[in-house]
């Protein structure tokens, strides 16, 4: 049994370089912002988080970033539930095609998304001038919460597809026939069968476009080149920008965005555990 | 499904299927035609096309370094990523099944902690001192092998356990291999396709990552994202092109993984 022990040994060497790694990159940098967000120059406590929570500015930046999470993720997620479902009932060529192209566009983010975005709707933009001409709207700010709610939809829509996809697997066409056999209209069915055999997954892909918005941070810089307040644009200005530099109030706010992420991640993961089409 | 839809129903469908594609595709489309053309403004359509942006953009040497400059970036923390998680995963599935659920808590931290959290702390820590790194390649390459973790760990687990490890591992060694060649000339050529995917799709996100590369290195070792942002204030038709370029590059690696990926199955 010596050299079964002996190879395990062995084995174990193997995981040293990743563990190494991984502390430095991953662990390391977040222990020093756990550390230094309870660290301000009173000494230790939590003056960093009540500095935070007293400010004004600070407090719309959070409440912006929610705002345009929530709103976002609830667009995205309704239109790619309808997208979805339809993708499942047309012909598999238009369908392959379309999915394919959502998988591709999912990678149609940050900078060039905003560039894209500024082109199409932005002051003196094609499709702004476009609704203008036509009398649709009076005038469109593209860099106001109404712009960024739109532009986050945008990269909602294909991680929302993904996701909700193969979800669909788990409503069986013989129940829906089954419910109609039984004197069920299509309402009936959706109430009752349809959505609660949907509900874990639907919620699980809304937690994640959630934390998919409240950490972007490419998107909102390259369209407002950092002027528009919100959590993530707030942590790196306190670390990188040019006027004031506060690390540990940087810290604070960073890990008050951590917090909100491990909700998402931990709500996600018991969702996951609960829904049908992961289950089975 | 044998029994025919309603045509209504078909036709909702069919209307839902194209709307979602024009919403995806409106970004795009108005930005390629934007780049193609001559003048833009206050019209439905431009006043002529030409392809004066690319030829411009193709031949700027700073956007060619970038380019390079990207590539090279992603292309070592991928070649970091597989030295560091292959071996990784080969013990684990093998050796320590156990360590697995550890493993799958510890991918999700990548996820948890956004780019920009990560930021703050790697600022501080790498900014001077015996491990400065802060505005070199390397801590690119260090944060972008975390940015792949999660997906590269779990493509490759899926195509460990679609491989069958230990029955594949324990006919080798019957037959007189030891466990390295085992692990090197029957495990891993059964992985190389999917490992191929997996490298694809990783590249292709990896090469959009903009929020290390700004905070970290910005223009002291810029990438094309950074070029990208850079360039803001340029002429918006150029700015499309380098846009359309970009998105073309990155269309023609997930196209590559998606023909890989159905020739797998």
């Amino acid at each position: 049994m010596n050299s079964i022990k002996r190879s395990k040994w062995l084995a174990s060497l193997f995981l040293l370089p990743f563990a190494l790694f991984f502390i430095i990159f991953q662990i390391a940098p977040l222990a020093w912002v756990a550390i230094h967000s309870l660290q301000a120059e009173s000494g230790w406590g939590l003056a960093n988080f009540s500095k935070v929570f007293q400010s004004r500015f600070y407090r719309q930046a959070i409440q912006h970033s929610l705002e345009i999470s929530f709103w976002s993720s609830v667009f995205g997620l309704l239109i790619a539930i309808l997208g979805s479902y339809s993708l499942r009932k047309v012909d598999s060529r238009l369908r392959d095609f379309v999915n394919a192209f959502a998988n591709m566009t999912s990678n149609f983010a940050g900078v060039p998304l905003a560039f894209a975005f500024i082109i199409l709707l932005g002051f003196n933009g094609a499709l702004t001038m476009l609704l203008k001409q036509a009398g649709i709207i009076e005038d469109f700010n593209l860099y106001s919460k109404t712009g960024l709610i739109i532009l986050y939809t945008y990269f909602q829509i294909p991680l929302g597809v993904l996701l909700l996809y193969p979800a669909f697997d788990a409503l069986r066409e013989d129940w829906r026939e089954s419910a109609e056999l039984l004197g069920a209209n299509a309402w009936q069915y959706w109430w009752n069968i349809g959505l609660p055999v949907m509900t874990p997954a639907l919620l699980g892909t809304f937690v994640i476009l959630l934390a998919n918005a409240l950490g972007a941070y490419a998107t909102v810089y390259a369209l407002t080149t950092g002027n528009f307040n919100v959590l993530p644009i707030r942590i790196a200005a306190l670390v990188a920008g040019d006027i004031s530099l506060d690390p540990n109030l940087a810290s604070a706010l960073a890990m008050i965005l951590v917090g909100l992420m491990t909700l998402v991640t931990v709500v996600h993961q018991w969702l996951l555990k609960r829904s049908y089409h992961v289950a089975r | 499904m044998s029994r025919a839809e309603p045509g209504t129903t078909r036709l909702y469908h069919r209307l839902m299927v194209y709307l979602l594609f024009i919403i995806l595709l409106l970004p795009l489309a108005g930005t390629l035609l934007y780049s193609l053309a001559t003048s833009w403004s206050a019209s439905l359509l431009p006043s002529g096309l030409t392809f004066k942006w690319y030829v411009a953009l193709w031949s700027d040497p700073r956007f060619l370094a970038a380019f390079g400059q990207s590539l090279l970036v992603c292309v070592g923390a991928l070649l970091l990523s597989v030295l560091l998680i292959l071996p990784l995963l080969f013990v684990v599935h093998y050796h320590f099944p156990r360590l697995d659920a550890l493993m799958n808590i510890l991918i999700l931290l990548p996820f948890a902690v956004p780019p920009v959290v990560s930021s703050v702390g790697l600022l501080q820590l790498y900014g001077s001192g015996p491990m400065a790194m802060v505005g070199t390649p390397w801590i690119l390459i260090g944060c972008y092998f975390t940015v792949a973790l999660p997906f590269m760990y779990r493509a490759i687990t899926n195509n460990l356990q679609a491989i069958n490890l230990r029955d594949l591992m324990d006919a080798a060694q019957l037959l007189g291999a030891s466990t390295f060649q085992a692990a090197f000339l029957v495990v891993l050529p059964n992985l190389r396709k999917g490992l191929l995917v997996a490298l694809l799709l990783s590249f292709s996100f990896l090469f959009g990552e903009f929020v290390f590369a700004n905070l970290l290195v910005g223009t002291r070792y810029e990438t094309l994202q950074v070029y990208l942002n850079n360039m803001r204030n340029s002429s918006g038709h150029f700015n499309s092109a380098l846009v359309i370029s970009y998105f073309l590059f990155v269309l023609v690696l997930t196209w590559a993984a998606n023909r890989l990926n159905k020739d797998k199955s």
